[in-house]
């Protein structure tokens, strides 16, 4: 007998306080306009909800487990079975790997270092399933691939140096 | 901009996000993107060779407007050339880029795949994470068949990095999740299962996922890891907060492997071996005793990451549902929980105990909480608690205190929050209908739920009081009364309206004793209400009129007034005006005792399950409600026999217990059962009769019992669409997948409202087949869902997997299509077909469709190509009588040789050339491939031009797939 395998995670969305979406990772194969759809609806969901209220929610099928950090909302999708509070701290420790790595981490790093924000979510979870929970790990793997892009570097151009290509 | 720009810094991109972010309008934000997306262009396109590092800088550029939510339709190609540059960071954005923004592209997925071919065998350890990190994001069946065999080997071998074993574990697990048939574990399975015992913690919390996903779907063969993982729990759960270092989070060792691992065990029954066991209900015992102990921190980070193994813990107990002792501290647990100030742990502890309350051990412990729930209800201030309270409430409910619960139920509806008010109207009919004791109380419940929720009151509800009142003559007086005074109110809903018709039609005389509800007066009554009503429920009262005539005679002279008047018999609507012009026909011509056949009191409905219930498991998915109902079963079993007292509803509950497959599709069945008992054969023909005298009029069903009955009918039951939906199914082969014995795409069916494509593969053994399901109208499906089954015996013989990918929500929008995967396994030969049942409600209406779905034996043919000397000396060897079936027949189709050719390769089969010494006949050649065994198989098809006419002779190693095969292929040419 077959079941329904179990995702931890279908997505994880980071969303501005005025519903503008910086980070976006899916689990699950959907198409474009289901993406779009399904972030635009549950944004505003969670947006309209108070402060103080629970983490939790069941929405469609899905249960959402978020929580805000400054202007950004963190919020994650998973099945019915999972469980919300660990998946609640897999949303802190995000934010921990990320403010150690920008050094107290504003939206605006988010904004202007997307690929960052994105290599360390990889690092962290992969398929939507936890890879390394150890702050100090992920933060080495980081750093390791920082340290092989700046031997790398080549010498730029001027133009590129003022930013004008 | 940010203060912090580690890396590379791109300085073109972060001037470019600089300038997005200062756009002031929608419109200069596009006007910038374009700008940039014609500079990219022609960069790609220009004559300069780019550098790599404009072009990671350039594909980064498209990425972020991609992300901001405009198409990118260019810039794949550079992207992939990215993948084979040697510098890491150009790598990496290559990577990113093919990972969001995946192209099916079957040319570039090749190239892709080469990359990640190029990197996994690099050994550079960072390469290969890239790699799989890639793998695992795209996870597209391509990757899977390119990398399914080579991960396991990165992922058991000895000289692997860590880092890259957590990378293979998950990259694998996301492959198993999208192709589960090409990732084959076989000889790693006892390496992969011994990860749990890996030095490395990281190794072991990547590598448990894998294990559960596996273990999952092959529980036996991965069931060495249940001790594995009770030693490896039993390690962290004992060790003391900092042993773990970086593991532990918050004070709280490895709570996430400890969760993980929690929940593997939740994948096996309680361990056999009684020392695996005792330190297993050791370690759940030191988890329940942690939450009793101060915490270590005040941060929620130390309480959330405690309580998640606490939760998941209970989970494990819960599933186990064997340990008395850890069942009720568990309870008694979250009892605590429920008044706790965090929100969080509120909405846990009551979604928890929902659990807990089906377990026969701790579900008094639950009730013992009802006032906390029940406040709960009244004052959370979240609306997602205080739907968890009603939950738990339901799941919670019995005999003792079911009139509590349904009074608290009722009067939160009236200022419930309107998303959940159609859920709660229908667990209090639920509660209210399986725990009557008395039925008076259940007819004021439910009248209450039309008074309070009468919007949100489905058909089903009031079919439902209706079938009950009728079934049992105790509260047919009370009933009556009850909705006669309910509708003395001045503004009452309209299914009061159709329910007090109804009763008052059938069981008006019962209350017309008095004065006050006289004949008269329960007629005005009704009719007041109905011009105010729609036209079904009119349809439905005049229906009541013409039983009051039967059940009043005094009141015939004015309700026929009623019914001769212009707004009645030349009304617009032709159903109304068929049902005045009949009725008053009926009314004037038939003797009271015609009258009194035709109008008989309704006959009681046939027990079955109750359709709210069938209602609310679609409403929350199957299982859902399963377990509170199982577990009502057994407790009914015990009071309810054992009291003696065993009323129509616990007989219908235990029906739905033991799965009656009763087609819950047709509302209460009434339609179906009832004029079968109701007239007999008689009245039948009493009604022609009546017609033949009353002149050309069709004998309508609108006055035979079936006419009565079809107001609680969906509308499209008349309109002769239901019955063009239903396929029949018992027919010997259908037609529509007769047309796919030889091909595998096209169109499986097709009507108004629906399209159904098919397109399917078969390997070996294993087959999937996608089902695309479009909406062909302009309206939405509402409650779509689709169930495969395979009848009879052919259960074992085909192993289907079913919604290997599910829609998002039971919801079709109009113009839209979904896709369903089923992946298909042949266990051993079969014939008959797998049923594809679909329902959905298509503007109220439910549809209800049972389709064959084109599985055949012949599609697990592998070709097999033979000489002509080994044709016929195979064909020798099959020479047992039975292992021959022969088969001749008129040509449907046309004789065409390449016609024949295309469909005898479209078999499956390899056609093999210049064997048989007459070059008009073809042979073909194939074995077909199911689990247990290979079937081989000879065919060879005879053509006669002339007489228009097929010799068909197959021969095979079984002989019934020589049958079956001749069956088939004989309705193909």
């Amino acid at each position: 007998m077959y079941m329904q395998s179990i995702h931890l995670m279908q997505f994880m969305l980071l969303f501005s306080r005025q519903g503008k979406l910086r980070l976006q990772k899916w689990y699950v194969p959907l198409s474009d306009k289901e993406r779009k759809k399904i972030s635009r609806d549950l944004v505003q969901t969670i947006l309209a909800r108070k402060p103080k209220m629970c983490s939790f929610l069941e929405w469609r099928d899905l249960k959402i487990v978020y929580k805000r950090y400054a202007s950004l909302y963190f919020c994650c999708a998973v099945e019915d079975q999972d469980n919300e509070l660990i998946t609640l701290e897999i949303i802190h420790r995000y934010v921990e790997l990320l403010d150690k790595y920008f050094g107290s981490v504003c939206e605006l790093d988010i904004i202007f270092n997307f690929e960052k924000a994105y290599f360390i979510l990889d690092e962290f979870l992969l398929g939507g399933e936890a890879q390394e929970t150890s702050k100090k790990n992920v933060l080495k793997a980081i750093e390791q691939a920082d340290l092989l892009q700046e031997e790398a570097e080549a010498p730029r151009s001027v133009l590129e140096e003022i930013g004008l290509t | 901009m940010p203060a912090v720009s580690k890396g590379d810094g791109m300085r073109g991109l972060a001037v470019f996000i600089s300038d997005i972010r200062n756009c002031k309008s929608k419109e200069a934000e596009i006007k910038r993107i374009n700008k940039e997306l014609a500079n990219i262009r022609s960069k790609f396109k220009g004559d300069k060779a780019l550098d790599g590092y404009s072009k990671k800088k350039y594909v980064c550029k498209l990425l972020f407007i991609f992300l901001l939510g405009h198409d990118i339709d260019f810039g794949h190609m550079e992207a992939v050339n990215l993948l084979s540059s040697n510098k890491y960071t150009e790598k990496q954005i290559g990577y990113l880029f093919i990972s969001v923004l995946v192209n099916s592209n079957s040319e570039l997925i090749r190239l892709i795949n080469n990359a990640i071919k190029n990197d996994l065998s690099s050994r550079n350890p960072t390469f290969m994470c890239l790699a799989l990190h890639c793998i695992a994001n795209v996870g597209s069946r391509e990757m899977a068949e390119a990398f399914a065999s080579e991960i396991p080997r990165i992922l058991v071998a000895g000289d692997t990095m860590d880092s890259v074993k957590q990378s293979a574990a998950l990259c694998l697990l996301r492959l198993y999740k999208t192709s589960p048939d090409l990732v084959l574990m076989g000889e790693w399975t006892s390496r992969v299962v011994h990860l749990l015992n890996d030095q490395h913690m990281g190794v072991v919390t990547a590598a448990i996922s894998l294990i559960t996903c596996l273990s999952q779907k092959n529980p036996d063969e991965f069931k060495t890891c249940v001790s594995l993982a009770v030693s490896r729990l039993s390690r962290i759960v004992s060790s003391a907060s900092t042993d773990l270092q970086d593991y532990t989070y918050y004070f709280v060792p490895a709570p996430w492997l400890s969760c993980k691992l929690l929940r593997l065990l939740q994948c096996y029954p309680p361990p056999e071996d009684g020392a695996v066991k005792g330190r297993l209900v050791e370690c759940l015992e030191t988890i329940l005793n942690k939450a009793q102990e101060p915490p270590k921190s005040k941060k929620v980070q130390h309480s959330n990451a405690k309580n998640a193994i606490l939760f998941e813990a209970i989970s494990l107990i819960i599933h186990y549902d064997s340990e008395p002792n850890l069942l009720v501290r568990a309870c008694n647990q979250l009892g605590q929980f429920l008044q706790h100030r965090e929100t969080n742990l509120r909405y846990l502890a009551l979604e928890s105990m929902c659990t807990l309350a089906s377990s026969e051990f701790s579900h008094e412990a639950v009730k013992t909480h009802i006032e906390t729930v029940i406040n709960a209800l009244k004052t959370e201030r979240d609306v997602s608690v205080r739907q968890r309270a009603a939950d738990l409430l339901y799941a919670m409910c019995d005999r003792s205190n079911a009139k509590q619960i349904v009074a608290e139920m009722l009067s939160y509806l009236e200022t419930a929050d309107y998303s959940i008010r159609e859920e709660m109207v229908l667990k209090v009919a639920i509660l209210a209908e399986k725990y009557a004791v008395d039925y008076s109380w259940y007819v004021d419940t439910i009248l209450n739920l039309i008074r309070i929720a009468g919007d949100y009151v489905s058909e089903e509800v009031w079919y439902r009081v209706i079938q009950i009142v009728i079934n049992r003559d105790d509260v047919q007086g009370y009933a009556a009364k009850t909705v006669f005074e309910a509708l003395q109110a001045p503004a009452c809903h309209e299914n009061m309206v159709k329910v007090g018709g109804y009763i008052l039609g059938e069981f008006g005389n019962l209350i017309a004793g008095d004065p006050r509800s006289s004949p008269l007066v329960q007629f005005n009554l009704l009719h007041s209400k109905f011009h105010l009503c729609s036209v079904p429920t009119r349809a439905l009262l005049l229906s009541a009129y013409i039983k009051f005539i039967n059940l009043f005679p005094e009141t015939k002279a004015t309700i026929q007034e009623v019914l001769r008047c212009d707004s009645q018999i030349r009304n617009s609507d032709v159903e109304l005006q068929q049902r005045a012009v009949e009725y008053l026909k009926l009314s004037s011509i038939a003797s009271t005792d015609v009258l009194a056949t035709v109008l008989e009191e309704m006959p009681p409905f046939p027990e079955r399950e109750s359709s709210i219930l069938a209602k609310l498991k679609k409403k929350k998915g199957p299982g859902a409600v399963s377990v509170p109902d199982l577990e009502d079963g057994k407790r009914e079993g015990g009071e309810l026999n054992g009291g003696g007292e065993r009323g129509p509803d616990s007989a219908a509950m235990s029906a739905s217990n033991a799965s009656t497959p009763s087609p819950s599709a047709d509302l209460l069945g009434m339609r179906s059962a009832a004029p079968m008992s109701a007239a007999p054969t008689s009245a039948g023909s009493l009604l022609v009769d009546v017609f033949s005298e009353a002149g050309p009029a069709a004998p309508s069903a609108a006055v035979n019992d079936d006419g009565f009955l079809r107001d609680l009918e969906p509308p499209t039951e008349t309109s002769g669409l239901s019955s063009e939906l239903q396929t029949p199914v018992d027919s010997p082969f259908n037609a529509s997948s007769r047309r796919f014995v030889c091909k595998n795409n096209g169109v499986l069916f097709e009507n108004q409202l629906l399209q159904i494509g098919i397109k399917s593969e078969y390997r070996q053994n294993l087959g999937r087949m996608y089902l695309f399901y479009g909406n062909k109208t302009s309206v939405q499906f509402a409650s779509f869902t689709t169930t495969v089954s395979c009848p009879g015996e052919l259960q074992s013989h085909i192993l289907s997997i079913l919604r290997a990918t599910k829609p998002v929500e039971p919801v079709v929008e109009g113009g839209a299509q979904i896709q369903q995967v089923l992946n298909i396994e042949c266990l051993t030969d079969f014939s008959e077909a797998p049923l594809l049942n679909i329902k959905f409600r298509y503007g109220g209406a439910l549809q209800n469709l049972s389709l064959k779905l084109p599985v055949t034996i012949n599609k697990f043919f592998q070709p097999t190509e033979m000489t002509s000397h080994d044709f016929f000396q195979r064909w020798k060897q099959l020479s047992q009588p039975q292992q021959e079936a022969q088969k001749i027949f008129k040509a449907n189709h046309s004789m065409d040789t390449e016609v024949l050719k295309a469909k005898l390769l479209g078999l499956g089969t390899a056609l093999l050339d210049d064997v048989d010494p007459n070059p008009e006949n073809y042979v073909c050649a194939g074995v077909i491939q199911t689990k247990g065994q290979q079937v081989g198989c000879l065919l060879r098809l005879e053509p006669n031009g002339q007489a228009q006419m097929y010799r068909l002779t197959l021969r095979c190693s079984k002989d019934s797939v020589s049958l079956r095969l001749c069956e088939l292929l004989a309705q193909q040419f």
